[in-house]
């Protein structure tokens, strides 16, 4: 699959800002499956100073700064992004979950251990027994771990309710845990509070997924979101399997990879810092549209 | 940095027969005590200061106390807990010995310590680059990355001169057999060193004989080397580079070091408000514009230093910092991302690493530690906990640490659960019996658990260590937790020359002398500016409300009764236009608010917080003088808490008023003229002008009449003995307007003010980066035309009812003063600060 990605953030100011800085990661991630042969990023008004550098976890990041006074701040990434399906894993044949859990905290960096990284508690990502003790079903002695992970994708989509109003951006992830409600990036941190409880690597992706107008419609512009999901770490043959709880999949060739860390603060799109703004309002539209190859 | 295998024998003085303070010092047998040799013999480097402890008398010692809680109390030496209420400090604690150490000793210290902080910064330039150390397996991987002092953002970054550590405090403790280890390494930042300085201020001063006799190495070489240091590490290669001292405010719990650090060094102190990036460069937002920034001394924590990066609430922080020291433009003593090498988990592997990284031999052990993530060890304290201490191995000052020996079995057994759980987060260390220091308590000396933080600095060749250093005792005897958090107290440190060395003044690089340097010395932060104009005018509020006060309190308590004198209604209508609107129902009680509620707006106890606060956000551009007037002003002001009633409150009142007097009369002849004394003068004279229109509005317009009014009045604006010099009479009205309004001579009159702002407003500094200088001038000159059109010969022959008109006309110029302080707050303090995601 081929896919435009035009992905739109304006703020505007109840009073004019004299300079702001931030941090965009908006550049979709060069992957096996995933290529990205066309991205271009425009920012108004111009930014005063910008660089571009690749941070830790490799995604592409970009600081600028815009210093001046305006009224409103519009950000367009426009990416081009080609996609191939995963050649599928037998899930029953990979590793039981406590040998990766065991090989991740080699005292050398092995690939495995590399991976460990992500078995830490994150800021935002705490590790905790409740989070063990609701995985656990999943889980069981000797159980493969990818089928452990399609076990915990399908009962955190059961379990958890869709509800926009029920969190926001700062919702302790034990929060969510309690209530069962939440969107998107509360399930991915859920998930992975749960995985890392265990012993078990895993990251905090955001991206894309191309939605489907109901049948008969056509599709909206602007109707499509930002979106985040889950990697696991399944063994140094399969390596990093991803998995969407939010909608019981595993992804495969509609999910569109920006960038991934250790949980939202490390990967989120834009993040800024504006002085002396007052009210602010800020609109975001994604489209994703399919183009013929 | 060992002590001599061969100790030599002292004259042992049995402690019975020694006399004075040395007599009755018994140390705990089996620990190595600072002073005394095990069989009761003094060290050699104590002798020459134990013949004074001998010599001395209780009242000499009383003396002396006495002389250095007054230099504490005056220099208003304080160390926060944050949960005291406006940033209140507590009163630091110093013993009145100091700790000796022989030059020797300190020297092999203190070289084993250059090259720990040698390794400290390599192993933080590996783990921040090429990551050898994970994947050759000298390091666990999991002692790094569950490590959250390892910020990820810091990964790639070349930090000016390749140095991620410049400022090395660490915690020394002697074991039993006299080494000295390293109990724990300070790096994000290091605090201590300003308090090093001020114990030695006062211990010199107060012990000024036996300072000189013994030839104690002096501190201010190594201020020296640190001045050098900074200027070298400045991206720039130009001279005079700008260097400021970055501190999270006066909340922070050792606020008072960094404005002491600042004055002393001479550098500005700033809080992260002060900056900001522009074109991936600091800049300091100074009243005359941005100024670039080369060197910050950092005293904001890791996480906290940049909101856009890192910890997205902090109000600490600098947006863009991490990127514009990532970009080389700007230089942190110390680098971001320190924190993962201070944790105690690494101490088992800095043998290993330095044998790798430096090819040397580690010269200064730690503090023998295990860290719960490997396997082995962690079987070893499961196997049996009750000979271990557990600390958290990255959570710093969460608890102290935990005996596993004094848990009950429930709590121990769901300690060691969550210790299998999360074993890395975990360190073991077996509970070491410190070495005890002579300290004076309640007049006697006690052996008390010693810890001796020393601070490194990076030098232009190699590492530089303090002869010196904040040594703390236990504030109990057999107790082994030493932290100032805790309690602790502190002691100067005397490293004794033996005459050897040769550091002296001599070595020093000293700069060419200037004379006058072509550029102001350090440009005045927007910050401190606004915190001085507030100090001006808080304390202008504060002396005009005990004023009002006084003349109230004056009246109520005097032989003339209170129902027959209009006077004490007079009183209180000002007091309710000051802002007391609804006094009148029960007159004690509400006085008694009005002078100690702190929570009452605008009381006597909620001025002086106001005014402490402010007086200590602009701490670096006060003098000591000042500073000491501001403690006396806090003394003043807290005295009278306890008493109940209303009678000691004129003593109160008496005692503010010659306090804000010697305030003026500092500002006026003890300040240099620059623009933060100007900030300060033009709050004064603003809410001065205010509050006298203010009084006048209410006074002018009163229908009590002239002889209840106007008697309070003139005495509250300290012009009784003017007007009846001028006018041999009983006041009447418009004399007395004349006399507060219009008449330039009188220091108390709207239009001394007036003409004050005027002169100041003139010199306001420009910024060249916009335009709207010259608007604070415009409104000033509008003030003054204004009143220079009132005529109150016209008004009285006009037959107009001036207790029409006065009002009115006091009521427009306070709003235009207001007008003029709206202005200054936008053009050069305005500092709002809003975040999104």
């Amino acid at each position: 699959m081929q896919y435009r990605i035009t992905h739109k953030t304006t703020w505007t100011y109840e009073r004019p800002v004299t300079v702001c800085h931030y941090t965009a990661r908006l550049e979709p991630r060069t992957l096996p499956q995933q290529s990205c042969p066309w991205h271009e990023l425009h920012i108004h008004p111009q930014p005063t100073e910008k660089a571009t550098r690749c941070d830790y976890f490799g995604n592409s990041s970009v600081y600028f700064e815009i210093e001046g006074s305006h009224e409103s701040l519009e950000i367009t990434a426009q990416s081009l992004v080609r996609l191939q399906q995963n050649a599928p894993v037998d899930s029953r044949a990979t590793p039981a979950w406590e040998l990766v859990r065991d090989a991740c905290l080699a005292d050398q960096l092995t690939p495995t251990a590399v991976a460990g990284e992500m078995c830490f508690a994150s800021p935002l990502i705490p590790v905790d027994s409740v989070f063990a003790a609701y995985a656990k079903p999943s889980f069981p002695p000797g159980r493969p771990i990818l089928e452990g992970v399609k076990d915990l994708n399908r009962r955190i989509f059961k379990d958890f309710a869709f509800d926009p109003t029920a969190t926001d951006f700062a919702t302790p992830v034990a929060k969510v845990l309690q209530q069962r409600r939440g969107v998107c990036q509360d399930f991915a941190q859920v998930m992975i509070a749960c995985f890392r409880s265990l012993g078990l690597p895993a990251r905090y992706v955001s991206g894309y997924l191309e939605t489907l107008p109901p049948p008969g419609q056509p599709k909206l512009v602007g109707a499509d979101a930002s979106h985040a999901w889950v990697s696991v770490y399944c063994g140094d043959e399969v390596g990093w399997t991803d998995a969407d709880p939010t909608n019981n999949v595993l992804p495969g060739s509609r999910h569109i990879t920006l960038a991934w860390g250790r949980d939202f603060g490390d990967v989120s799109p834009l993040r800024g810092i504006t002085i002396g703004a007052g009210e602010q309002v800020l609109q975001v539209s994604v489209d994703v549209l399919p183009v013929e190859v | 940095m060992s002590m001599p295998a061969q100790l030599p024998t002292g004259s042992a003085i049995p402690p019975s027969q020694a006399g004075g303070l040395l007599a009755g010092y018994v140390p705990q047998s089996g620990v190595w005590d600072e002073m005394l040799l095990p069989g009761g013999g003094i060290r050699p480097h104590w002798k020459a200061y134990a013949r004074f402890l001998e010599s001395v008398d209780a009242e000499e010692i009383g003396r002396r106390q006495s002389q250095m809680q007054k230099l504490l109390r005056d220099h208003g030496v304080t160390y926060n807990m944050y949960d005291d209420t406006r940033g209140a400090g507590r009163p630091w604690e110093l013993d009145l010995l100091p700790l000796l150490l022989p030059q020797s000793e300190w020297q092999s210290v203190s070289v084993g310590l250059a090259q720990r902080a040698r390794l400290l910064n390599a192993i933080l330039a590996d783990l921040y680059g090429a990551k050898t150390l994970l994947k050759r397996g000298l390091l666990p991987p999991a002692l790094v990355h569950g490590n959250p002092g390892f910020l990820r953002g810091v990964s790639g970054v070349v930090p000016p001169g390749g140095k991620f550590l410049v400022r090395l405090g660490a915690d020394l403790v002697r074991g039993l057999d006299g080494r000295w280890m390293v109990l724990a390494d300070r790096l994000q930042a290091p605090s201590g060193n300003g308090y090093a300085l001020e114990n030695r201020l006062v211990l010199a001063n107060v012990h000024a004989e036996e300072f000189n006799a013994l030839g104690v190495r002096r501190l201010s070489d190594h201020y020296e080397v640190i001045k050098q240091m900074l200027q070298s590490l400045a991206p720039r290669a130009r001279g005079g580079a700008s260097i400021a001292m970055y501190t999270p405010g006066p909340y922070n719990e050792t606020y008072f070091e960094h404005a002491l650090k600042a004055r002393y060094l001479g550098y500005p102190l700033v809080e992260g408000a002060d900056l900001t990036v522009r074109d991936r460069r600091v800049h300091m937002k100074t009243l005359e514009g941005l100024r670039r920034v080369d060197v910050l001394i950092r005293h904001v924590d890791d996480v906290f230093a940049d909101p856009l990066e890192l910890e997205p609430n902090s109000m600490l922080g600098v947006a863009g910092l991490l990127e514009a020291w990532r970009s080389g433009s700007v230089a942190l003593a110390n680098g971001l991302g320190t924190k993962v090498v201070e944790t105690p988990a690494l101490h088992p592997f800095l043998p290993g690493l330095c044998r790798h990284l430096l090819a040397e031999e580690l010269l200064l052990p730690s503090a023998p530690t295990w860290w719960c993530g490997q396997a082995r060890e962690r079987e070893m304290v499961l196997a049996s906990p009750d000979r271990w201490v557990l600390k958290p191995a990255f959570v710093r000052g969460a608890r102290d640490p935990i005996f596993l020996a004094d848990l009950s079995p429930s709590d121990k057994a769901s300690l060691l659960e969550r210790l299998r759980s999360t074993p890395h987060d975990w360190i073991a260390q077996e509970a070491l019996p410190l070495s005890t220091a002579p300290t004076l308590v309640r007049g006697r000396l006690e052996p008390r658990a010693l810890v001796w933080r020393t601070f490194t600095v990076a030098g232009n060749d190699g590492y530089n260590t303090m002869p010196g250093g904040l040594s703390r005792v236990s504030p109990e005897p057999r107790r082994w937790i030493v932290t100032m958090r805790s309690g602790g107290i502190s002691k100067d440190t005397w490293i004794i020359g033996d005459g050897a060395e040769t550091v002296g003044p001599g070595v020093i690089q000293q700069a060419p002398t200037v004379i006058r340097p072509s550029r102001p010395p350090g440009a005045v932060p927007s910050r401190a500016a606004d915190h001085l104009f507030w100090l001006g005018r808080y304390a202008e509020r504060l002396e005009t409300t005990v004023r009002v006060l006084r003349a109230l309190l004056q009246r109520l308590f005097s032989e003339r009764p209170a129902e027959s004198n209009p006077e004490i209604r007079a009183c209180l209508d000002l007091l309710k236009a000051m802002g007391f609107s609804s006094i009148g129902a029960n007159i004690r009680n509400e006085l008694r608010e009005i002078i100690r509620d702190p929570k009452k707006d605008g009381s006597l106890s909620d001025l002086l917080g106001r005014i402490r606060f402010n007086a200590s956000s602009a701490r670096d551009r006060l003098s000591d003088d000042m500073w000491r007037l501001f403690n006396h002003l806090d003394r003043d002001g807290m005295l009278d808490r306890t008493s109940a009633g209303l009678s000691g409150a004129q003593d109160l009142l008496d005692s503010l008023v010659l306090d804000l007097t010697a305030f003026s009369g500092l500002q006026q002849e003890n300040m240099t003229r620059g623009h933060g004394w100007r900030f300060l003068e033009i709050g004064k004279r603003i809410e001065r002008g205010w509050q006298t229109l203010t009084l006048l509005q209410t006074a002018s317009g009163s229908e009590l009449g002239e002889e209840a009014v106007l008697p309070p009045l003139l005495e509250i604006c300290d012009s009784s003995m003017t007007y009846r010099r001028m006018h041999f009479s009983r006041p009447s009205l418009l004399p007395a307007v004349d006399l507060l309004l219009l008449d330039e001579s009188n220091p108390r009159s709207v239009a001394f003010q007036l003409q004050a702002l005027g002169r100041q407003s003139a010199r306001l500094p420009s910024d060249p980066t916009t335009d709207s200088g010259g608007r604070e001038r415009q409104q000033t000159d509008a003030l003054l035309s204004d009143l220079s059109g009132i005529n109150l010969v016209s008004m009285a022959a006009a037959e107009r009812d001036p207790r029409v008109e006065l009002p009115a006309l006091c009521q427009h110029l306070a709003d235009s003063l207001e007008v003029l302080s709206d202005l200054l707050t936008e053009h050069f303090f305005s500092h709002a600060v809003r975040r999104v995601r």
